[in-house]
């Protein structure tokens, strides 16, 4: 099944809405990451409500997108963790280090325009261009 | 040639079911006729053998009463239901007051000696009848003394499990002290069990409270070793998996001594010094500014 790719700004955000194969999570990261070149993203978001279980294969490549996409210029956020799947990934040692994380879609937004407006400052995206 | 006369004391299972029930009613009546007499004499046994020192003297005759009827009502009627009822209740009056299971047992046994005594001293010339009647009677004391001391054995575990269950509710309370900021005072020893309750309820509280920072205090934990560090650990990471960062307060001068000692990594977690500085550390994260209400008027 193919995950949903959303264009919201300068945010992606993938929405997982049922239990993915090893197949479809390297079809979403391949995607993720030909897309935050194609849109110029600043950040991801990748909503994991729906999963009741994350593996080993899951967490992996969730960090693998992080640390792509984190290479191609974006900052990656995982959010809607439940509880009792956090319980688990940290029993079996599978912890995300590194990687933000974030209640829900809500706060994963405002996480990004948080760790944008530093950038802003240095790097205006949406060019000014001084017409002086 | 005098051995042959002697009457070996072996239960004769004939006889026995022929008049079992007679003899227990016979043993009754006796019983019943000299209620007064054994039962005085079973509470100044209790007394000597100082069992149920946490009653006074007066309770323990009227104990040793009701406990003495219901006695003889079980070896009358042959049923145990009563008597169970009249043990664990007797159980939930006096395990309150300190009673210890030994005495329990004790009481019971001193009684079934009494009633034997008594036998002995009204049977004690005809050896046969002796004989019967005591294999009438001993499989029916037995089974009361066990009646009554497995009632008191689980109605004591009974009250052991609810208060553990108590103690293990009260113990983790998730408090939110500001708009996403909670507090989880943790009192006492973390074993895997309860660190599985505390971390499982800290996410749900989280969740429900959309938290973002956690203070979690553990003054009121007395001793911890590599176990307990790595299982305070995994709630940190599980947290910060919902997005809450922790902070973790309260490390007693022992604690932070031993944690180096044997070498653990706490490197991944905040650890400010007391709750109010971590409070303080939360609402820097979280953007608030406590200010005094003559300071905060003076600026406006």
């Amino acid at each position: 099944m193919e995950v949903p790719i959303l264009k919201q700004g300068h945010y992606l955000i993938a929405s997982i809405q049922s239990a993915l194969s090893d197949a479809d999570l390297s079809q979403l990261r391949e995607a993720l990451i030909a897309r935050v070149g194609k849109f110029r993203a600043r950040g991801v978001i990748v909503d994991v409500t729906a999963l009741d279980v994350m593996d080993s294969f899951a967490v992996r490549t969730l960090r693998d997108i992080a640390h792509m996409a984190r290479l191609r210029g974006a900052e990656t956020v995982i959010v809607g963790i439940q509880p009792e799947v956090a319980f688990a990934m940290v029993q079996l040692g599978l912890t995300l280090k590194g990687i933000a994380t974030a209640l829900d879609l809500e706060e994963g937004l405002a996480f990004l325009d948080r760790q944008g407006q530093g950038r802003i400052e240095n790097r205006p995206r949406h060019g000014r261009i001084d017409r002086a | 040639m005098v051995k042959k006369d002697v009457p070996q004391p072996q239960p004769d299972p004939q006889a026995s079911t022929e008049s079992t029930q007679a003899l227990l009613r016979e043993l009754v009546a006796h019983l019943r006729q000299n209620r007064t007499q054994l039962r005085e004499e079973w509470a100044r046994r209790i007394t000597r053998a100082q069992l149920l020192t946490a009653m006074t003297e007066e309770e323990i005759f009227a104990e040793a009463t009701s406990v003495y009827d219901n006695y003889v009502e079980a070896l009358e009627t042959g049923t145990f239901e009563a008597l169970q009822a009249y043990a664990r209740n007797l159980s939930e009056r006096i395990i309150p007051r300190g009673v210890e299971t030994h005495e329990v047992v004790g009481i019971v046994l001193l009684l079934r000696d009494v009633l034997a005594r008594s036998l002995f001293a009204k049977y004690h010339e005809d050896f046969n009848k002796l004989n019967r009647i005591l294999d009438a009677y001993e499989p029916a004391a037995n089974r009361i003394a066990n009646t009554v001391a497995v009632g008191f054995v689980q109605e004591r575990e009974r009250i052991i499990r609810q208060q553990q269950e108590a103690i293990r509710e009260l113990s983790t309370p998730v408090l939110q002290v500001r708009e996403r900021l909670l507090i989880l005072p943790i009192i006492g020893v973390i074993d895997p069990q309860r660190n599985r309750q505390l971390t499982e309820q800290l996410l749900r509280a989280i969740r429900t409270n959309r938290a973002k920072v956690v203070v979690i205090d553990i003054t009121g934990v007395a001793a911890m070793d590599s176990n307990v560090a790595n299982q305070l650990v995994q709630t940190v990471e599980a947290s910060r998996l919902l997005g809450a960062t922790v902070i973790v307060t309260g490390l007693s001068p022992e604690i932070a001594q031993t944690l180096v000692t044997i070498g653990v990594d706490l490197s991944e977690m905040a650890t400010v010094g007391d709750l109010q500085g971590g409070i303080e550390e939360a609402e820097r994260l979280l953007g608030y500014k406590v200010i005094p209400y003559a300071e905060a008027t003076q600026q406006a």
